[in-house]
């Protein structure tokens, strides 16, 4: 089986590659070729670039206004990063106490729910008031809405661990820490990586969402912001390049988790596992 | 193997078990386990073979009565359990899935390489050890799933219909191979099973049990000598004894359908 010497004749081995390959060039095609059809049908119909820019009008304001962007964008990142992080590590603890007590998820869920279910456009504008630093504002907004998914996935995760393999800890007569670190943890990881790449894309949608509520008050802000500047001062070229880096931060975070989920699950778990046909 | 001069292993005394929505899955259970047979708890399925073997394991309690353990220092940390699934970590490689009893008892994976080694080569399984249990078969699986429930050296071997779900062959094949590992490692073994002939194949002593509520029926000793193998199924010896246990199955079941 997997110890034996490859048996794949070279003809198949390149089949493989080309396969790999496809997978990249085919999207990239597609794309180009979407946005040729953009830049050819702007330019013929002479459509002005405050209704729709073409994409080298886009690219040029890219470069044109690329120090501001940066730094919006960096911002983005840093309010998007942040919030998936504090979401995943409140998520993990307050997931593990609930899967050790039916008491204190009883007593809790309904919060987790009603922060989940409350749109978080309604809740920014308080949380604005409430607390001064608007970065911090906009991060636990970010974080509400980032924090959900974490927080159920771990929870039934953890309960999710096979009832034989249980009695067979039990048997062996593992403390604790050791059931959570060879049985427990493992047996969530699949939920959790699930949960882990829906939260990385709804910190993003948090992160603009919270910043289209605070509006541009703050000076150091985010990509959001540069949209909303922009639509006032109807520089629609910019409000694309805007939106093209949002798009950019948000595949880069999909692309990352994905990334992530194969390398921990890559050997085992269905959802990962690559099967031959 | 003489086994009427062998010291009682496990005292089984009176034993009842009601679970929590009050049905009595085992009742006014009594036997005494000596110390190298090789018995098999035989019944229909609900009649409390599992329940009895996790009372066995200390991994649900009795009701009442009592279970001690007598001859060696047997306490319940060394017992080897095999479950009708193979029950493998996923995640885990062989090696490591085989490694598990012994890194829970805090063993170093330097110190106990050697004897997950040997214990992978036991059940045929050396060359597997860096695979995930999804690439391999059942019967391999189940293997591995054997190879860990030796791995810990333990004596007393507890297993709950652990070939059900093989094919017929693989399920011959690992018969004789927990036959061979019996009489190797002086095993005491308690096999759960529903099959007539897989129990007096392997058994020294069936204990044959009904369902409604669970309960011990009849307990026959199988006197047909060891080493034994594929050509014991073509006795007269076997297919009498297979006579014998199937009347006395029989006649649990028609018990049951009364209670019914
Ligand atoms: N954990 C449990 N809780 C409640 N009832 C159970 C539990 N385990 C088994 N039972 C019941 O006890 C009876 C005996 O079950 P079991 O020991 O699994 O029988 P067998 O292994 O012979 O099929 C069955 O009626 C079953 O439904
Ligand atoms: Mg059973």
């Amino acid at each position: 089986m997997t110890t034996e010497t490859p048996v794949l004749n070279s003809d198949q081995q390149r089949h493989a590659r080309v396969d790999r390959a496809m997978r990249i060039v085919l999207p990239v095609l597609t794309i180009v070729v979407a946005l040729g059809i953009w830049e050819g049908l702007v330019r013929y119909y002479q459509v002005p670039k405050y209704l729709i820019p073409a994409p080298s009008v886009i690219a040029e304001t890219l470069v044109k206004d690329g120090p501001s962007l940066m730094g919006s964008m960096w911002f983005t990142i840093k309010l998007t990063l942040l919030s998936l992080f504090f979401a995943t590590v409140g998520g993990i603890i307050l997931g593990s106490i609930f899967a050790l007590s039916r008491t204190v998820e009883m007593c809790f869920f309904p919060f987790a729910v009603i922060l989940q279910v409350t749109p978080v456009v309604a809740i920014a504008p308080l949380i604005l008031i409430y607390v001064r630093d608007t970065f911090s504002a906009l991060l636990i907004c970010a974080w509400i809405v980032a924090f959900f998914p974490i927080l159920s996935s771990t929870v039934i995760g953890l309960r999710s661990a096979d009832h034989n393999l249980r009695d067979l800890f039990t048997l062996y007569r593992a403390t604790p820490l050791q059931r959570l670190r060879y049985l427990l943890a493992p047996s969530a990881l699949p939920y959790f990586m699930a949960a882990l790449k829906i939260a990385g894309g709804l910190a993003l949608i948090g992160a603009v969402v919270a910043e289209f509520v605070a509006g541009t008050a703050g000076q150091s802000t985010g990509l959001a912001s540069r949209i909303l500047e922009s639509s006032f001062r109807n520089e629609i070229p910019r409000m694309f390049a805007a939106l093209f880096l949002v798009s950019v931060v948000g595949i880069a975070i999909f692309l990352a988790t994905s990334w992530l989920s194969r390398a921990v699950l890559g050997n085992w778990h269905e959802s990962e596992v690559r099967r031959e046909n | 193997m003489s086994t009427a001069t062998a010291p009682t292993l496990i005292n089984i005394d009176n034993v009842s078990k009601q679970y929590g929505s009050g049905l009595i899955a085992v009742r006014d259970m009594s036997l005494k386990i000596e110390q190298g047979q090789f018995v098999s708890f035989l019944g229909p399925s609900g009649c409390g073979k599992s329940t009895a073997l996790r009372m066995i394991a200390g991994l649900t309690s009795v009701s009442t009565g009592q279970i001690r353990f007598g001859g060696e220092d047997h306490g319940p940390q060394d017992i080897g359990f095999v479950f009708q699934e193979p029950t493998l970590m996923p995640w885990a490689t062989v090696f490591n899935n085989v490694y598990l009893p012994l890194r829970l008892a805090g063993v170093s994976r330097k110190k106990a390489e050697p004897r997950v080694e040997d214990a992978l080569a036991q059940v045929g399984l050396s060359k597997f050890a860096k695979s995930y249990p999804r690439e391999l078969s059942g019967g391999m699986k189940m293997r591995v799933s054997i190879a860990r429930a030796l791995v810990t050296r333990s004596r007393l071997l507890l297993m709950d219909e652990p070939f059900a779900a093989l094919d017929e062959m693989t399920r011959f094949k690992l018969n004789n191979d927990v036959l061979r590992l019996w009489q190797e490692y002086n095993l005491t073994v308690i096999f759960v099973t529903h099959s007539v002939y897989e129990s007096v194949y392997l058994s020294n002593r069936v204990v044959v049990m009904a369902a409604r509520p669970g309960r011990v029926v009849s307990d026959i000793e199988i006197q047909a000598p060891y080493p034994r193998a594929e050509n014991f199924r073509n006795t007269p010896e076997y297919a009498n004894y297979c006579a014998v246990v199937s009347d006395a199955l029989n006649e649990t079941l028609d018990t049951g359908d009364i209670n019914h």
